[in-house]
């Protein structure tokens, strides 16, 4: 008989809203402490000290309206976050500032994350949703000069982009973008030509969430269907169903592959967390501890592999923290 | 001659060595040569033995002077070997002994070199009664064992290599083959001779724990010997059987780890395990189920032997693989006894099993299929994950073996069991190695991971969906359940869709069961059609008299209109206080109406209700506050269900044979009747139902003609005393007349006197009016006579 699925490590309470998005900024050496940041719906951002599991700071810069992405630049003294305030917010925390530097206005009023991906020290592309309804744009930060514009073809229906992902194989080549859109399909985006270069239709309804293995170029996305899709990109850079996996409720708000490749977490409509290996997407654990659907999971960039977490947030206003296959 | 010759010198030396120096040396000599004579010590009779052991036991306590360096060794080692071996180790043994210990020691150590030791046991096992009593062949025993710790003790450590212990028990099983030579010759030769002593030498060393050293000698020589020499095979099985029993174990134990393979130790011990209960015991008992430190190999080879014969099988295999289920099976076991040997037993068992023939198993398929039901209960119920695979390992080999063709029990546990193949004997301390065949990644248990009851849906369209195109049962379910109280919260949402809703649940059919549906249902109905009242009645009006609807259907319609009439009317808007108030006067079903006479009994119930509510009317108009909301809609309901009764459909005929249908029509329009009380429409209604009734008044069925009597009461009640006097009054009459004049009609005779009373209340009324307002003619003469 198989071991009981392990209880959260700890809960960090006191966001008092749901929490939207989950950051780790972990790598730092001593003695920085190793934090986490989450967006919530009440606009706040909260910067939780992992070591004392407590609220260091608040950040409040999006008057008000729900933040929904947040992400780090290089260390945990710079900071994106994306609320529902049509903003992108540059922060500065060094030294304990709570400034925000720089933001960026969207035009876009859904509800998809922008994507980040460091293209060289200092400089950074970002993809986020563009004006138009199936449009992406991609920015160049901190300088806030487009790139370029991802038009789907006319006709391609492809409804609105509703999740990210910018990538690049390791050695400084070409980036890419993997945008979820709203008809279920996934398409491969060449940045510099401004051209899809394969489309595949992964769902039936929109992809809520899709997270890529470059070195396996192998990627993984959920919608609200019962089903997970997990995809491959061939050598012609053609996207091709690689398998799916059924669930056994549906609804998946958020996926990520962790940092090593080696276990996959989904965040279910249905309030639990969903481990799968990565190689086979063999399920491996549900984490059954929240009571409201659960917005995001992320995996933290600890430099010990053993000293990993992984963090859920849900709309029950929690986060919680767990220490899952850290022994492998 | 010779043995007479000896005789003289054994006494003439006896004699030489109380005087010493030469005379000694002489005697010895001489006593030499009378023995060579004799033939040796082999050829020596008992006398002559009992002088020579005298005589070898003097000259161990002579002096030094009487003992000839090299002469009084040869003695010892020419003479017979039991006294010889005797006297030296007593004299070692002795506190103050004549001879140096290291003199003892080295004749000693000849004796062992030139096959003296050999000679002794042969000794032994040609004459076992000449040699000596019980107890002598005991103490003689003990000194052939012990003899490396008697030379140790004596020498502290410092004794010749051969006295190790190392080296003494190979030597001493070299002996043994030797002797065993002589006994396997001797018996060819037809002369009878004993094992038994050697059996008692050998029984003796492996109890002091020394079975590596002598049988990593014996059994190498016996296998050889006994290959295809049946003789040797015998000889082989006797050593064993005479071993006593108290030595047993330690020989058989011995035989099973020195043996290389399960059909040499048969050749080896024979049916020992038959012959002696001994060594049944050591082998199916003590080895197998109390001792646990064996290696495979030797459980291999052990049940193996078992396995080699069919006595054996019959009476050894079979009892141990019960006596290994029963502890496998037993929860006790599982418990309380480690796991190393729930291991070993686990092995044991699949070697059994792997032993078993399919005649075998048949026998004991029920036993086997009890065994592993019980064990495999117990070992998922340890909480030790090794104890847990085990029995599921087992349990697959068992349900493997006995379900030749039916379904097999299968876990999702990978198990390699190298030691099953073949007998060749392999290194496995863990013989048992499970691997997953996935990553390394080990699952947590995921059987908590249901699915989510699904929760309804929060909005009216999305309901709307459910309903009419869902195929997930739970979620239509959660939507049947949810709808009533969301159309309640969502007037206005509803009010877009109301028609449309309405049409789904009148459709709606029971796709899975759900206690209450036809009330979930219902409820629904009434909640729309208050929701928004115009548009859905006049839809489900409409749909009363169209084509292609089941009675049922059509009746639901009736029902929906009443309750959500009786709900309008209710002076409460709050629809909740409803629900837990009075018996709602909904249309009620005679049950088997054409048989049965509960709807006498039904009736009286309902007008005494009626009745009651009349009488404690003035009580009731205080609590009433608040519009009536049926006013303004109790045409929509009354009217387009009244206009067409008398217009059959091809498959609705209510005057021809759905009679029953028109039965709970008239029913239905009574009872809105009687809630349009103080409406504007009620002079109208009065008029059409009047008009209605006095269509249907001779209806054939008395459901029917019961519903018209319950309209004339709804009538009577709800209906203005001036209106009924001055706008209905010949239909009034014509009423009267039908109620009066025809009175074997009016079945229901309870129905009648109340009727009766209604028309005198409502005379009074009139009069009462008539007398207010004297503009009023009084038109009604006739009618006023007779009230």
């Amino acid at each position: 008989m198989a071991l009981p699925p392990p209880d959260p490590q700890f809960v960090l309470r006191g966001t008092s809203a749901a929490v939207h998005t989950l950051h780790f900024s972990c790598g730092g050496q001593e003695p920085d402490v190793p934090v986490l940041f989450s967006g919530s719906e009440n606009g706040l951002i909260h910067v939780w000290n992992l070591k004392t599991h407590r609220v260091d700071t608040a950040l409040d810069g999006h008057g008000r309206k729900s933040v929904y992405c947040v992400e780090t630049m290089g260390g945990k003294n710079r900071l994106l976050s994306q609320g529902r305030d049509q903003r992108i917010c540059l922060w500065d925390l060094a030294e304990g500032r709570t400034a925000v530097m720089d933001s960026v206005f969207m035009e876009n009023v859904g509800f998809c994350r922008c994507s980040l991906l460091m293209v060289a020290q200092g400089r950074w592309l970002m993809a986020m949703a563009a004006k138009a309804l199936e449009e992406v744009q991609v920015l160049e930060l901190p300088s806030k000069t487009s790139v370029c514009t991802l038009k789907p073809e006319a006709g391609a229906k492809l409804g609105m982009p509703m999740c990210l992902k910018l990538w690049q194989l390791s050695g400084g080549s070409q980036p890419l973008l993997l945008a979820g859109y709203e008809d279920g399909s996934v398409v491969l985006w060449n940045l510099s030509m401004g051209k899809a270069l394969s489309q595949l239709a992964c769902h039936q309804e929109p992809v809520m969430s899709l997270d890529f293995d470059s070195e396996k170029a192998k990627g993984i996305s959920g919608s609200s269907e019962k089903v997970l899709s997990i995809w491959s990109l061939n050598e012609q850079q053609n996207l091709q169903v690689y398998k799916t996996h059924n669930l056994v409720n549906a609804g998946i708000s958020d996926i990520t592959i962790r940092p090593d490749k080696k276990i996959v977490a989904t965040a279910g409509w249905d309030h639990r967390i969903r481990i799968f290996g990565w190689k086979k997407l063999k399920p491996l654990a549900v984490l059954d501890y929240h009571t409201a659907t659960v917005h995001c999971v992320s995996f933290s960039n600890h430099k010990n592999p053993r000293e990993r977490l992984l963090a859920a947030g849900s709309k029950d206003h929690r986060i919680s923290i767990w220490s899952i296959y850290t022994q492998t | 001659m010779a043995a007479a010759g000896l005789e003289r010198a054994l006494r003439e030396a006896a004699l030489g060595l109380e005087r010493a120096g030469e005379e000694a040396a002489a005697a010895l000599g001489a006593v030499r040569a009378a023995l060579a004579a004799a033939g040796g010590a082999a050829a020596l009779g008992k006398r002559e033995r009992e002088l020579f052991d005298a005589f070898l036991r003097s000259l161990a306590g002579a002096p030094r002077a009487a003992r000839p360096e090299g002469v009084w060794q040869r003695c010892f080692l020419e003479g017979p070997p039991v006294p010889a071996f005797c006297v030296l180790l007593e004299t070692l043994g002795c506190p103050r002994p004549s001879l140096y210990p290291r003199e003892v020691v080295e004749v000693l150590e000849q004796f062992l070199q030139e096959g003296r030791m050999s000679a002794l046991l042969w000794e032994v096992c040609q004459q076992p009664v000449q040699v000596g009593s019980q107890e002598l062949q005991e103490a003689l025993l003990n000194r052939i064992v012990c003899l490396p710790n008697h030379v140790s003790n004596k020498l502290e450590g410092k004794n010749p290599p051969v006295f190790f212990p190392q080296n003494y028990f190979p030597f001493l099983g070299g002996t043994i083959i030797q002797v065993l030579q002589k006994i396997s010759d001797s018996l060819r030769g037809g002369l009878d001779c004993s094992i038994c002593f050697v059996s008692h030498v050998l029984g003796k060393v492996c109890i002091h724990g020394r079975q590596k050293e002598i049988l990593g000698i014996l059994v190498p020589s016996l296998m050889e010997l006994t290959k295809s020499d049946c003789i040797w095979q015998r000889i082989c099985w006797r050593l064993v059987e005479y071993v006593p029993d108290r030595w047993m174990e330690a020989v058989v134990l011995g035989f099973v780890q020195q043996t290389p393979g399960a059909d040499v130790l048969s050749r080896l011990l024979g049916n020992l395990v038959v012959k002696s209960m001994k060594a049944q015991f050591v082998v199916t008992q003590k080895m197998l189920l109390l001792q646990y430190g064996h290696t495979t190999a030797v459980l291999q080879n052990l049940l193996g032997y078992l396995a080699l014969d069919s006595l054996r099988r019959a009476l050894s295999l079979l009892q141990a693989l019960q006596e290994l289920l029963e502890t496998w099976s037993s929860s006790s076991a599982v418990r309380h006894s480690p796991p190393e040997q729930q291991q070993y037993i686990s092995k044991a068992i699949l070697i059994c099993l792997s032993h078993l023939k399919e005649t075998e198993i048949e026998s004991c398929r029920q036993e086997l299929l009890t065994s592993m039901m019980e064990g495999v209960k117990c070992h998922l119920d340890s909480s030790l994950p090794q104890i847990r695979h085990l029995g599921m390992i087992v349990a697959e080999s068992i349900s493997a073996k006995i379900n030749t063709d039916g379904p097999v029990l299968k876990f999702q546990v990978k198990v390699t069991m190298k030691f099953m193949s073949g007998v060749s004997p392999c290194d496995t301390n863990s013989c048992l190695h499970f691997s997953y065949s996935d990553d390394d990644l080990i699952p947590y248990d995921m059987s908590e991971d249901k699915e989510v009851k699904i929760k309804a849906p929060v909005y009216i369209r999305d309901c709307i969906e459910v309903l009419t195109g869902c195929e997930d049962m739970d979620k239509w379910e959660a939507t049947v359940k949810a709808l009533e109280s969301l159309v309640r919260k969502n007037p206005e949402a509803t009010r877009e869709v109301s028609v449309e809703l309405a049409k789904i649940l009148l459709h709606l059919e029971e796709k899975t069961y759900i206690e209450g549906f036809v009330e979930l249902r219902q409820r629904a109905q009434v909640a729309v059609l208050t929701t928004d009242p115009i548009p859905v009645a006049k839809y489900l009006t409409s749909q009363f008299y169209s084509l292609n609807y089941s009675l049922h259907q059509r009746m639901d319609i009736l029902d929906v209109l009443v309750l959500s009439a009786q709900e309008l009317s209710y002076p409460k808007s709050h629809w909740k206080t409803k629900h837990s108030g009075a018996p709602k006067p909904c249309i009620q079903l005679p049950h088997g109406s054409d048989s049965s006479k509960d709807w006498r009994r039904i009736v009286d119930e309902r007008i005494k209700n009626k009745t009651r509510r009349f009488a404690t009317g003035h009580s009731q108009v205080e609590l009433a506050s608040g519009p009536n909301e049926f006013n303004s809609v109790a045409g929509h309901f009354f009217f387009p269900l009244i206009q067409h009764f008398d217009r059959p459909l091809t498959t609705f005929d209510l005057l021809g044979e759905d009679h029953f249908v028109l039965g709970r029509l008239v029913h239905a329009l009574a009872v809105l009747m009687y809630l349009a009380v103080n409406t504007v429409a009620v002079a109208a209604m009065g008029k059409a139902l009047l008009e209605f009734v006095w269509a249907l008044r001779f209806h054939t069925d008395s459901y029917v003609r019961q519903g018209l009597l319950c309209c004339i009461s709804s009538l009577l009640f709800s209906v203005p005393a001036e209106c009924l006097l001055e706008d209905m009054t010949e239909e009034l009459l014509e009423t009267q007349s039908w109620l009066g004049g025809k009175r074997r009609w009016c079945t229901p005779v309870g129905a009648r006197p109340h009727l009766l009373l209604l028309m005198e209340r409502t005379a009074y009324e009139r009069q009462q009016i008539t007398v207010l307002c004297p503009e009023h003619p009084p038109s009604t003469p006739a009618a006023c006579g007779f009230w």
